[in-house]
């Protein structure tokens, strides 16, 4: 290889992932700045890169309205379903792989609820619901969020949980540590990339959840995904009102993934390595 | 400090009899070595003292507790893992004091035991290592620290160095010993390595599929074997066995060959007939003509500096000599070897040891 042929790929690589970095960040400086621009800048053509003076009137009206709501009810039911997923999830993925609780095949049948198209059981759900007088509450949707992910918690954990050498855990009874408390300070350090990655994609999967919230909620409890598609009218659409919002509902998830990328990478390598 | 005490224990997984009714008293400040062949339930057996394992029958006494239905944290134990078993996200520090936190000691204490146990070991200067820092050698260190650190009444050992190169199995052996003598504390170490379990043991016990072949002192077992089994198992080279006939009459033994051993002033079994002659390599010497001795020829010469090895075959069976660094042999030749016969040991054809009188 000639010398100067490296400089000449990291040039290559580095060009490439700036194509691509600004391909997936377009989308949400386009809302950013939609969000701040004036009604006339948002359908000018050709189109204003920068508002000229940025316009907070949108974010006004979301917090006034009280639409900004959405967001924070997200956030209680994509946080608290989250953190239920993760505890019930954990603590049966260990019973599974240290106890055999259920044999080989539960896992199999637990990971298989995660395959049901949550269409078909939209109808009997919401049925059940009414019943139960769930509808339009936090515990409905939280309830919901967090038996929906379960699968997929106990799947992934289950994954990790096997990767363990059972003797690090013995050693720590013979040590004096009962069984709660080797999960919590030898199988949660081992596990700590997978389980926050996991944890991350739980969160994720229950805020973006459209379909559960928009049939089992009224107005009390409507998460950001459902409000934000409310400003899609059929006679008008509230362009700067859909910006910011979007910018409301995006923040918090880049918080999260942000704090989180470490874990995330190498939760994901973990599971591929594993195969 | 406790003594330990086994009744009649039984394991079984399914149909695998993995121990079967072992009883065995260890006196408190032994060292005990649990020696014998690959999946003779030498691990079974320490993980069922341990309470990793639940034993099928049989009580398990440490001091004057039954701790046959505890938890492994309620028996009052410390344990090496043949793996380690080291945190790997803690500090060898950590590791080290794993235990004692988990017992809830004092921060001074733990302080103070950790750098008693690292300066036992030598392993001061790496306290603040994570173990992907460490060598193999150091690690396994820091495994027996993570034991010793500990006040328990019973210290476990499931093949510590068998993941070591032989050098450092030696040195690590003679630490063992030492650290053994200076805590004074009770040791159940398991091995298949037969030199550890002479070196190491105040007693071994011999397994043997899920049963005690013979337990005692090393070198009784060594000198005075019960069975073929026992007297096989301990030694390197191994014991040689040879089919042959004693005469209690005559005082002779007779090889297939014809070759016929007078054996005035040695003690013979009183066993007329057919049976089988156990003879230590180190106890077969180069004929100096007036002591009684076997013919045969030299088929392979092993020199390891200090000795040499002879491969020798007697009569059609195979007999391997200990013998002086330069003895003067070839292979190919003939050769006269005397054997001690007073040091050697004879076997009934079922492999039980004949009495000798
Ligand atoms: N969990 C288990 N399930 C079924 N059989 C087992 C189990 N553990 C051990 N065994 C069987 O019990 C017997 C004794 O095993 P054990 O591990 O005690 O042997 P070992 O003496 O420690 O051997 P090694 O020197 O190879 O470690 C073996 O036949 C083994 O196959
Ligand atoms: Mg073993």
């Amino acid at each position: 290889m000639k010398p100067w042929s490296t400089g000449w790929r990291l040039a290559l690589r580095f060009g490439l992932a700036v194509v691509i970095a600004v391909m997936f960040l377009f989308p949400i400086y386009w809302l950013a700045a939609i969000s701040l621009k004036s009604p006339e800048e948002i359908f000018a053509y050709p189109p204003v890169w920068l508002p000229e003076k940025p316009n907070f009137s949108s974010y006004i009206t979301l917090f006034r309205d009280g639409d900004a709501w959405a967001v924070w009810n997200s956030l209680v039911t994509a946080g608290i379903s989250t953190v239920l997923a993760m505890i019930f999830g954990t603590l049966a993925a260990y019973a599974i792989v240290r106890y055999r609780t259920g044999g080989d095949h539960l896992a199999i049948w637990i990971i298989s609820q995660r395959m049901i198209p949550p269409i078909c059981v939209a109808f009997p759900i919401f049925l059940l619901y009414v019943l139960l007088g769930l509808i339009d509450t936090y515990t409905g949707l939280i309830a919901l969020y967090t038996a929906f992910n379960l699968p997929y918690v106990i799947w992934m954990m289950r994954g990790y949980i096997q990767d363990i050498p059972v003797d690090l855990e013995q050693s720590a009874m013979v040590d004096g540590l009962s069984r709660l408390a080797v999960i919590r300070k030898v199988v949660l350090p081992m596990v700590k990339g997978g389980f926050f990655a996991t944890a991350v994609f739980t969160f994720i999967f229950a805020w973006n959840d459209f379909l559960f919230a928009l049939i089992l909620t009224r107005s009390e409890v409507v998460t950001y995904p459902v409000q934000v598609t409310g400003y899609f009218g059929s006679q008008s659409t509230f362009w700067s009102k859909i910006g910011a919002m979007s910018m409301l509902g995006v923040l918090p998830m880049m918080i999260v993934v942000g704090t989180m990328q470490r874990f995330i990478v190498r939760g994901m390598s973990m599971g591929a390595v594993k195969g | 400090m406790a003594d330990l005490t086994l009744e009649n224990v039984e394991k079984h997984y399914g149909d695998v009899q993995a121990v079967r009714g072992v009883s065995l008293h260890v006196e408190s400040g032994n060292f005990v070595v649990l020696v014998g062949p690959s999946g003779c339930g030498k691990s079974t057996l320490l993980r069922a003292i341990a309470g990793l394992e639940g034993v099928s029958s049989g009580t398990i006494r440490i001091g004057d507790r039954d701790v046959t239905n505890l938890a492994p944290r309620q028996r009052d134990i410390a344990m090496v893992f043949q793996s380690y078993a080291l945190y790997p996200y803690l500090s060898v520090y950590e590791n080290i004091a794993f235990g004692l936190r988990a017992r809830k000691v004092a921060a001074a204490e733990v302080d103070e035991r950790v750098h008693w146990a690292a300066d036992m070991l030598s392993i001061g200067s790496f306290l603040d290592r994570h173990p992907r820092e460490l060598s193999g050698g150091q690690r396994q260190r820091v495994a027996i620290g993570r034991a010793i650190v500990r006040e328990a009444s019973l210290y476990l050992f499931d093949e510590p160095l068998s993941n070591l190169d032989a050098k450092l199995r030696d040195g690590m052996r003679e630490e063992l010993k030492r650290l053994h003598s200076e805590i004074g504390r009770t040791f159940v170490y398991v091995t298949h390595d037969q030199i550890e379990a002479m070196t190491l043991a105040d007693r071994i016990v011999l397994l043997n599929n899920g049963v005690i072949e013979q337990d005692g002192p090393p070198l009784d077992l060594f000198e005075r074997p019960n069975n073929r089994f026992v007297a096989g198992f301990l030694g390197s080279p191994p014991m040689n066995m040879l089919d042959v006939a004693v005469q209690g009459d005559d005082r002779s033994i007779r090889l297939a060959d014809g070759q016929h051993l007078r054996a005035d002033n040695a003690s013979l079994p009183a066993h007329d007939g057919a049976c089988v002659w156990g003879i230590r390599p180190e106890h077969v010497t180069l004929s100096n003509g007036d002591e009684p001795s076997v013919e045969g020829v030299v088929d392979v010469v092993q020199p390891t500096g200090s000795r040499l090895f002879a491969s020798v075959t007697v009569s059609g069976q195979h007999l391997t000599a200990e013998l002086d660094a330069h003895a003067d042999i070839r292979v190919g030749r003939p050769i006269t070897l005397s054997v001690a016969i007073d040091r050697t040991v004879f076997f009934d054809l079922g492999g039980r040891r004949l009495n000798q009188g």
